[in-house]
């Protein structure tokens, strides 16, 4: 059983070095990606079911116990995460291969893309599943450097600069999580989360709050929280659909999890914390202005990303069981939703030739498909009932009412992002698919992997999105299960004990 | 019935077959480094028993994997430097092995090494001792091999496609 906690980890590594061997062969290559990707799928799957049942399962890697070795653990938050995260990657891979495929013929292999996307998987894994701070470090590092390959390849010079804001910023805040963890270890001696929760409540209470502050910021920085988010709607739309959907499904959800793991764990607070309430409330409605101020469909949705980030950061900050439940469950639905709003955006642009909303129109009449899937997560991601958007939703409200005065307050901030949400994607609506019927545009650069002017568009890249749909009409079905797990998760949470316990023995 | 080998002259028994020189020719003639052609042809092949040695004593003595590989990996650097021109770097050419292959070969390695002793009834990565021939070799040996072999794969990478990549798009952009 314990052996099973590695092999989300293990598995993707073993799959990029035979997707390197094997580079000769595309098909090989997207046979071994999409088993890979299922077998971990399977392996969250049983881990979810295990650690709901009889608690976090922990593995000591190579025999080593707890505050000196190195510690995986599957509890029921991140066994959770880990498994819509595998299938919203094993979607998007789908999705990938077949543009691939429609792009630039079927025998065309790769030595890079089809390696660095799992290394991607993988670090995504170790980063849920680590309970060691320096080894949280090292999966950011891979999930980074792997990030940094996917959104610079196959590209032109104005991407390459923004490319580089990227890297800039993501290198920068690397640097400071590395000083933070130095400086953890300098006053505490230890990275273990589990030994860490323990001894860092014996720190004055000033070094506390700088550690804590420091955490926030580095992975702050990650989440896109406002005001660290100027960078994701400048770099994340210049990457290719299947690209951005995973950045925008998993990398920043990454950074929610890694502050949601240390905010409950290592830094317990005792009430509804005033910074991040505030935080919330600036990265809901900066972001959601922000998103009606843009006629770019990539740029629209990733201010809608940060802007969504907001609400999970007010689950966060409401510190309560209900809240951290709640934003447990708004990661679960977001990371589907979102994924599949930019998958469905990459489709649009093939259609269209376009990402500029302006010129684009009438497009219901022309491709009805189209139309309905972008409707359906569009209205989840506004929190329309009966939508998984709207359980989430309903879950933080009411952790916030029930909270206090100020998260109620905050909570109104909720239903008022909301509505600017609807109002964007209404707007991309009325322009995009309805009006009067607009010409596709031609292919003007066809080096260019973004725009792919009138491009074919093959069905299993229909198929792969329609399936995302599916998995979040399933989250919607599945509310009442599946909020009670994030309810038990987000009781473990605060909790504490049953992680302390599976660690530390 | 056994053959016997053709017996080889005492002088001609340790005599290099190839050129004393590196074959890859310089493009240049001017920017040929005599010196540094001869050097390399001393130092190479001891730069990398001596990355060998860092690997295999890494377990209890500052080395491993990672610094043995590098350190291999600057052998191919320094020939590369000194045989100059596309030609010396590409070790591909003689051994019929892309560095890819050698990357994915490393990894491979170091990943079932990981996953070896569940096989065992011992947790992931753990080690064990085990006694080859009567010296005793950590198993996590393996590991470190993975690791040397997947580092010399990403030097070799490297110089195939910053040194001799950039150096051919130079000799093309001059070309007449």
């Amino acid at each position: 059983m314990t052996t099973l906690v590695t092999l989300p980890v293990l598995l993707p590594i073993l799959g990029a070095a035979l997707t390197v061997i094997f580079a000769r062969s595309a098909m090989v290559q997207r046979l071994i990606g999409i088993v890979v990707l299922a077998c971990v799928s399977a392996v969250a799957a049983i881990l979810l079911v295990a650690a709901d049942r009889s608690g976090p399962v922990v593995v000591e890697l190579g025999g080593w116990p707890a505050p000196v070795g190195i510690v995986l653990v599957a509890d029921r938050l991140s066994a959770l995460l880990l498994l819509v995260s595998t299938v919203v990657t094993l979607a998007v891979l789908v999705y990938a291969i077949d543009q691939r495929i429609s792009d630039y013929g079927r025998d065309t292999a790769s030595t890079t893309f089809h390696p660095i996307f799992l290394l991607l998987s993988t670090g995504v894994s170790l980063a849920y599943l680590t309970g060691d701070l320096f080894s949280l470090f090292v999966a950011f590092e891979i999930m980074l450097a792997a990030s940094y390959v996917l959104i610079t390849r196959r590209t032109n010079a104005s991407r390459i600069r923004s490319g580089m804001t990227y890297v800039i910023i993501s290198l920068t805040s690397s640097l400071l999580f590395l000083t933070t963890i130095a400086l953890v270890y300098a006053s505490t001696g230890t990275v273990n989360l589990a030994d860490l929760a323990n001894r860092v409540a014996e720190l004055p209470p000033g070094l506390r709050t700088l550690l804590s502050m420091l955490t926030i910021v580095t992975f702050g920085i990650k989440a896109a929280m406002v005001p660290l988010h100027f960078w994701l709607p400048d770099s994340y739309p210049n990457a290719p659909a299947p690209v951005t959907a995973l950045f925008a499904g998993l990398l920043t959800k990454v950074g929610i999890y890694a502050l949601l793991r240390t905010q409950t764990l290592v830094f317990p607070g005792a009430g509804p914390s005033a910074v991040l309430l505030v935080l919330a409330v600036l990265t809901m409605v900066v972001g959601a202005l922000g998103a009606l101020a843009q006629n770019d469909l990539n740029r629209l949705l990733s201010f809608l990303l940060v802007s969504h980030i907001g609400f999970m950061l007010f689950g966060l900050a409401v510190y309560d069981a209900h809240g951290a439940a709640g934003t447990a469950l708004y990661i679960v639905h977001h990371i589907t939703v979102q994924a599949t709003l930019f998958l469905v955006g990459g489709l649009i642009t093939r259609r269209t030739g376009t990402v500029s909303i302006d010129q684009m129109g009438g497009l219901a009449r022309r491709s009805p498909v189209l139309a309905v899937l972008f409707a359906i997560p569009a209205l989840t991601l506004a929190g329309i009932p009966p939508t998984s958007g709207f359980v989430a939703k309903l879950a933080l409200l009411q952790a916030g009412a029930g909270a206090t005065v100020g998260t109620a307050v905050v909570a109104g901030f909720v239903v008022l992002a909301s509505l600017l949400t609807l109002w964007a994607v209404v707007r991309v609506w009325i322009r995009v698919f309805w009006g009067a019927e607009k010409e596709p545009l031609p292919d003007a650069d066809p080096t260019d992997e973004l725009v792919v002017g009138t491009a074919k568009t093959s069905k299993p890249m229909y198929v792969a999105t329609a399936a995302l749909i599916a998995v979040s009409i399933a989250i919607a079905a599945a509310a009442g299960p599946l909020s009670a797990v994030t309810e038990r998760a987000g009781t473990d949470l605060l909790a504490r004990t049953p992680y302390l316990e599976a660690v530390l023995g | 019935m056994t053959t016997t080998p053709e017996k080889v002259p005492f002088e001609q028994w340790d005599a290099p077959e190839g050129e004393w020189t590196l074959t890859g020719a310089c493009p240049v003639r001017t920017n040929r480094t005599l010196l540094l052609e001869a050097a390399t042809r001393f130092l190479f092949p001891t730069i990398l028993v001596f990355s060998v040695y860092l690997l295999i004593v890494g377990h209890y003595a500052p080395g491993g994997g990672f610094a043995g590989g590098l350190t291999a990996g600057l052998a191919f650097v320094l020939r590369y430097i000194a045989g100059g021109g596309s030609e010396g770097a590409e070790i591909g050419s003689r051994l019929q092995l892309r560095p890819p292959v050698l990357m994915g070969t490393g990894l491979l390695l170091a990943t079932l090494s990981a996953l070896a002793p569940v096989a065992f009834g011992a947790p992931v990565l753990t080690s064990a001792k085990i006694s080859v021939l009567g010296v005793e070799v950590v198993s996590s040996l393996v590991l470190d091999v993975g690791v040397y072999v997947l580092i010399i794969g990403v030097v070799l990478d490297l110089l195939r496609s910053l040194g001799s990549g950039i150096e051919r798009d130079a000799e093309e952009s001059e070309g007449p």
